[in-house]
Order: structure tokens, then C-alpha cells, then sequence
């Protein structure tokens, strides 16, 4: 059991590194799926070993809104494409004092 | 066994993972990403969560890593797109998530005499018709709002993508 919690631990801070590292616009969302994964994970683990499968419920519900976000973020992307031709992210930075 | 095998597929989630965070290439980087996504589907398998497992294969591997890759593809990026980035917040945020791991490990130290014996684990948790039991008594009204949720995410996703209001 303390396995799965040291391994969504791993995932879920290589998904912060990859928001704070990478400034690809899709690679960001990806990392944001990580970090999902990574606490469905967890909870399934907890649901599993507890014997309760309230768990196991949340993380259906975590996955449609996670399909929901993804759908909205990628058509901002691809709007953010469709105006600047590049997906860098340090290229808006209208709002940066 | 069951050790061997969680060992097995943690180092290809870790692995892929790790690879998919420092790609260049972001096509290889999200090809990577569906091998985490796979792995984590084992995982589920692992723990006897058979409906989360096959829903993992299906919605996320199947419909959110193929609309990433349909996206990746309409996209014309060139490889080295990402070669600007200054050393000091690249030091500052490898450091703040070393700070974030070692944090979060030293919130589980008082854990391990809490944990469930092995043999009283009940496996019949993850199968699907005692998750559907449970989603449709108690779960009714998350479930159905789920379904608006996703209405309103494909009107809105639409919408942004138009060309013309």
C-alpha cells in the first residue's frame, strides 16, 4: 500500500515539474492529466484497500470532468494557434507588469 | 507475484512519465504519455478496479490522448520550438518540486502501522456491478449532472472554436 502512495507521489510531482518547466502549451495540459492520473490513482488505492467504493466513484466522476477540460482547453489552444501561429506559452505576456 | 508485477508496471509508468515530461518532440512526448496512460490502466487492473481500468483504456487512452494527438497534428510545430528558457526559474522550479516530493513523503511517515492487513482486503470493491449498484442508489444526481457537464464542455469548446461568432 505505501507503494501506490510513494508512486503518485512520484507522478503527480513530475506532472508540477512539466507545468513549471515546459513552455509547450500542449505538453502544459499533458502535465495537468498527469497530475489527474497520478490522485485517480490514489484514490482508487485507498478505495481498494479500505473496501469502500465511494473512491472509485469520485475517480469516474474526476475522469468526465477531466474529458470535459481537456476538450475545452485543447479548442483554446487551438484558438491560441489559430491567432499567433505558435503554441509558446511566453509569448502572452500582455498581462506581466 | 503481485509485488513483481506492480514493480514492473511503476517503473514503466515512472519511466514513460519522466520521458514524456523532458521530450523535446512533443509528438514522442504524448506517444509517452499513452504509455503512462496504459501503465495506469494496470495499476487499476492491479487492484482489482476492473471499471476503472477498462473506463481508463476507453475514455482517457482512447478519446483524450487521440484528441490531443488530433490536435498535435493540425498543429505545424517545428521541433525546437522551446529553446528560449532562462536557467534561473528553470533551478527555481526543480527545486520547489524537490521541496514539494520530500514534503509530501514526510506527511506519510506516520503511516505505516495504519495500513490494512493483506488478508482482509476486500477484492470485490472494483467490480462493476457493485460500482453500479452504488452509482445508481446513492449517485444519481452527480451522474446526471456529470451528463450536463459534458454537455456544456462540447458547447463550449465549439463555440471557442469557431470562426465567426
Amino acid at each position: 500500500m505505501e507503494y501506490f502512495i510513494i508512486l503518485s507521489t512520484v507522478l503527480f510531482c513530475l506532472g508540477v515539474l512539466g507545468v513549471l518547466l515546459r513552455k509547450n502549451a500542449i505538453v502544459i495540459l499533458g502535465c495537468v492529466e498527469l497530475m489527474l492520473n497520478s490522485v485517480n490513482l490514489l484514490l482508487a488505492a485507498f478505495s481498494a484497500y479500505s473496501g469502500d467504493g465511494n473512491g472509485q466513484l469520485l475517480v469516474f466522476f474526476i475522469m468526465v470532468v477531466a474529458a470535459a477540460e481537456v476538450a475545452v482547453g485543447l479548442a483554446i489552444i487551438a484558438m491560441m494557434y489559430r491567432n499567433t501561429k505558435s503554441v509558446d506559452v511566453s509569448i502572452f505576456n500582455k498581462l506581466r507588469g | 507475484m503481485d509485488q513483481i508485477l506492480f514493480f514492473i508496471v511503476a517503473f514503466l509508468a515512472i519511466a514513460s512519465a519522466v520521458y514524456f515530461v523532458f521530450a523535446k518532440n512533443p509528438m514522442y512526448a504524448i506517444l509517452s504519455l499513452i504509455v503512462t496512460m496504459f501503465s495506469i490502466a494496470g495499476m487499476y487492473i492491479l487492484l482489482n478496479a476492473q471499471f476503472l481500468g477498462i473506463v481508463q483504456i476507453i475514455v482517457y487512452t482512447g478519446a483524450i490522448m487521440v484528441l490531443f494527438l488530433y490536435i498535435l497534428m493540425m498543429l505545424n510545430l517545428n521541433k525546437e520550438d522551446e529553446s528560449k528558457k532562462e536557467n534561473l526559474p528553470k533551478f527555481v522550479g526543480i527545486f520547489s518540486v524537490c521541496i514539494l516530493f520530500v514534503g509530501m513523503l514526510g506527511a506519510y511517515k506516520g503511516l505505516s502501522g495504519t495500513t490494512v492487513a493483506e488478508s482482509n482486503i476486500d477484492y470485490s470493491v472494483g467490480l462493476t456491478k457493485n460500482l453500479g449498484r452504488l452509482l445508481f442508489n446513492e449517485y444519481v444526481l452527480p451522474f446526471e449532472l456529470a451528463s450536463i457537464l459534458i454537455l456544456a464542455g462540447i458547447v463550449g469548446a465549439v463555440l471557442i472554436g469557431k470562426k465567426d461568432l
